[in-house]
């Protein structure tokens, strides 16, 4: 099983920090989704067709998503046939390097956000309704400003009552400043005088919030095309990122949110918000499967620092923890 | 979207197997692979899944198939029946209590909308002559309590708030109090959102629901939800004893399997879906049109019923008669717009139609095109509205610049209108066989040609820039 100690001597070099956070907030995913799969593979000695039956249901119920898990249980099929594999417990490390695969999808491998120093970095924030988009602005508000660089929020969402008095708390949290306008007033307006101001004070990042919209209102998306122009025409190269802020307890749906921001707002990566509290983060699979759509960064909990990088090493990592820890001790007795 | 309608998949599944009186196990297996596969990709749980086919393949085997029905047609019939029955039959109502105030508590996962579902669920108790009082107990989100402040205002419904460092049990407990003195009979209690795993948070829920001794404890749940909608209602309600549950976000394009997830393991009933980003957007739940949205058939019934009730039915018979003769004006037209606007945004109408809700948000129905369709009828003289022949070169000058449009706009609108007018004279030949048919389907019918008469209208050219591809 070289595939688990590969992955553990890369997950040694990194913040023993920030693999903890990966550990706790994927706790409950790796219970439902890793622990049932032992069970399964203990339960099952020999493979058979209730096996792969009671593998699907494992992988559906973690918002892995139906065609991707079609996929796989084919894949795997094949794989038995193919190497003649008879006990379950030799399928284990096949699903998952499969898993990983399906995670480190090459296309979507960049998750670095396109920050550079030197220059004023406008990030857009889009998303339905209740996602975590305010939220998460004053999260990476805090992280930039950790970093010692200067920032700036827009308050775009001129929609829901009290959008913008949340994004003020948070401002005053982080200590940075909030652009704003009335409520009701034309987000796009907001936006171009946020640039504005960002340049005269020569920010190094804006986050603009905007309205959660459900991505099926087309004049709402119209609206977010519109942010897009006003700040593509007031700064050449802007928005630098356009980060699509998902929910991971939405199921299928996510699949149409990406799909469709992507189209009208040229999404350039995810955000997951609220993993911690989901025991699904089978969506983050059907996400890197379908899409090609980075997952860029995952809120981990609700503290301030709690939202990271995604690292689809971690995320592995975390998600069979279990798993390698037995692996290293199996070493050790042997040795 | 990725889905097909169920409707479609079972009729490809089908086609192999026509001709058969009864429905043996072959066809039921078939059905029943796809209609699995269509209710987990409408995120109805997995459990709740196979215990539901498990259901419908016993029922189904052996059954004879209706004479009017393929076996296809009967295996949904029985699929949509048993999905009705399972999410709760019939529409549930709010419990009042008798001695007010009734006391309601909203709960619920961060962002599943509870703040936005008080404001209008207490737009909702105004209607029916309540006098709600709105308790702002979410402390820790930041500016919570301002948006439902500012939702009152708007609503000009009272807010109870005692900022955010009292105990939501304080406020909850004084804002009783200030209900019974106010004569305000209904208690909304807005709470904060939290993850159902969250013990300290659970146990202050659980202390406001003793000192509140709500009426009705209602669980807001986002229809987007996935799988994880069973585990959060599971929770909710093993230590809240929910009484109900308002579906959230169900004007977007999911299919809102979350419904039948809830139902199915709390047992407890969907008393409304909120649907839009207005304040009224707050409806009673409807088990058997959520049925129809599961399975992709549309939501034909929601929107027979909204026609009903906006369609002027004296308009409407005289228009026919009208039609009936061959007559179509631009008075017609603007009145037919008017009554079709009645019925709510276009946008919905449409969605509503079985196969539409695919293709709603790709449509690009453009409510400003229809306005500005509206403004150019409207910039006619009467005599020209009366009488289309009228419009000459210099008229049509006028009237694009009455209502702010081009020329050319005006040409395409009169041009469309002509159209519309010819089918509307193949279409009275028609009617009379139409009508005949169209009543055993209750098939829809745009006012244009009056209520209830609906059947074909296919290749009818609104003046809007859609085609409706519904038979």
């Amino acid at each position: 099983m070289s595939f688990f100690k590969r992955l553990r001597d890369a997950i040694v070099q990194k913040s023993e920090e920030v693999t903890q956070k990966f550990t706790d907030g994927l706790a409950k995913t790796r219970d439902l989704l890793v622990e049932k799969v032992e069970d399964l593979v203990r339960r099952y000695k020999k493979i058979d067709d209730d096996f792969f039956d009671e593998l699907e249901e494992i992988l559906i119920t973690s918002d892995v998503g139906v065609n991707t898990v079609m996929e796989l249980i084919d894949d795997l099929r094949g794989e038995v046939r193919k190497h003649k594999i008879e006990n379950a417990i030799d399928l284990q490390p096949i699903l998952s390097e499969k898993l990983v695969a399906l995670l480190k999808n090459d296309e979507a491998a960049d998750t670095a956000l396109n920050v550079e120093d030197g220059r004023l970095n406008v990030i857009l924030f889009v998303g339905v309704n209740g996602v975590g988009k305010t939220t998460t602005i004053g999260k990476m508000a805090h992280m930039f400003k950790q970093q010692g660089k200067k920032v700036l929020l827009a308050a775009g969402d001129t929609f829901r009552a009290a959008a913008i008095e949340q994004l003020e708390v948070w401002g005053d949290r982080v200590g940075v400043e909030v652009i704003k306008q009335q409520q009701g007033s034309d987000p796009a307006a907001v936006i171009y005088d946020a640039v504005q101001a960002a340049k005269s004070r020569n920010v190094d990042v804006l986050l603009c919030d905007t309205a959660g919209r459900l991505q099926n209102k087309v004049n709402l998306m119209e609206e977010l095309a519109k942010v897009h122009r006003v700040l593509a025409r007031e700064l050449p190269g802007a928005p630098h990122e356009v980060l699509l802020v998902l929910d991971a307890t939405t199921g299928q749906n996510a699949l149409s949110q990406a799909k469709t921001f992507g189209e009208s707002a040229g999404v350039t990566g995810i955000v997951l918000t609220k993993l911690d509290g989901t025991a699904k983060g089978g969506i983050v699979i059907a996400i890197r499967n379908e899409l090609n759509i980075p997952v860029k960064y995952v809120g981990l909990g609700e503290k301030m620092d709690d939202l990271q990088p995604f690292d689809p090493e971690q995320f592995v990592h975390a998600l069979f923890a279990g798993l390698i820890q037995q692996e290293t001790e199996a070493e050790n007795t042997q040795g | 979207m990725a889905f097909e309608s169920l409707a479609n998949r079972l009729q490809n599944a089908f086609d192999k197997l026509r001709g058969r009186g009864k429905i043996d196990e072959t066809i039921v297996n078939e059905a029943m692979r796809e209609v699995r596969l269509a209710l987990l990709e409408a995120d109805v749980n997995f459990k709740v899944v196979k215990d539901f086919v498990a259901r419908v393949k016993e029922r189904a085997v052996g059954q004879e198939v209706m004479k009017s029905l393929t076996p296809g047609q009967m295996v949904i019939k029985i699929v949509n029946e048993e999905l009705v029955e399972l999410m709760g039959g019939n529409v549930a109502q709010l419990t009042m209590s008798h001695r007010p105030p009734t006391v309601i508590m909203m709960a619920g996962l961060q962002g599943a909308g509870k703040t936005t579902t008080t404001g209008k669920l207490a737009k909702y108790l105004t209607k029916q002559n309540r006098k709600p009082l709105m308790v702002a107990g979410d402390i820790y989100r930041p500016a919570a309590i301002k948006q439902l402040q500012v939702l009152g205002e708007q609503l000009n419904i009272p807010v109870f708030a005692l900022g955010d460092q009292v105990s939501p049990v304080e406020i909850a407990r004084q804002a009783i109090e200030h209900a019974k003195a106010n004569n305000l009979d209904v208690v909304l209690i807005d709470t904060a959102g939290r993850l159902h795993i969250d013990e300290a948070l659970m146990e202050e829920l659980k202390q406001v629901r003793e000192v509140a001794k709500p009426d009705e404890i209602l669980l807001v749940v986002d229809a987007m939800t996935g799988q994880d909608a069973v585990n959060v209602a599971e929770s909710f309600n093993s230590q809240l004893e929910l009484t109900g549950v308002v579906l959230t976000k169900l004007d977007g394009d999911t299919r809102g399997g979350a419904a039948l997830s809830v139902k199915a393991v709390t047992g407890k009933p969907i008393k409304f879906a909120a649907m839009g980003e207005k304040m009224d957007a707050l409806e009673a739940f409807h088990p058997d049109r959520m049925a129809s949205r599961i399975l992709g058939m549309g939501d034909v019934l929601s929107l027979i019923e909204k026609a009903q009730a906006n369609v002027d039915e004296e308009k409407a018979r005289d228009m026919e008669r009208q039609m009936r003769q061959g007559e179509f004006t631009f008075d017609m037209f603007l009145d037919s717009m008017q009554q079709l606007r009645n019925m709510g945004p276009f946008e919905d109408i449409l969605g509503m139609l079985p196969g539409m809700n695919k293709m709603k948000g790709k449509m690009n129905v453009d409510e400003k095109q229809i306005a500005r369709v509206e403004a150019i009828a409207k910039s006619m003289t009467k005599a020209e509205r009366a009488n289309p022949d009228l419009l000459n070169a210099s008229r049509r000058k006028r009237i694009a610049a009455g209502s702010g449009t081009s020329i050319q706009e005006v040409n395409r609108f009169i041009k469309q209108f002509d159209d519309m007018k010819k089918m509307m004279k193949q279409f009275s030949g028609t009617a009379e066989k139409m009508m005949k048919k169209s009543k055993k389907k209750g098939g829809m019918g745009l006012p244009f040609m009056g209520k209830g008469k609906g059947g074909n209208p296919g290749g009818m050219n609104f003046p809007f820039n859609f085609k409706p591809p519904f038979k």
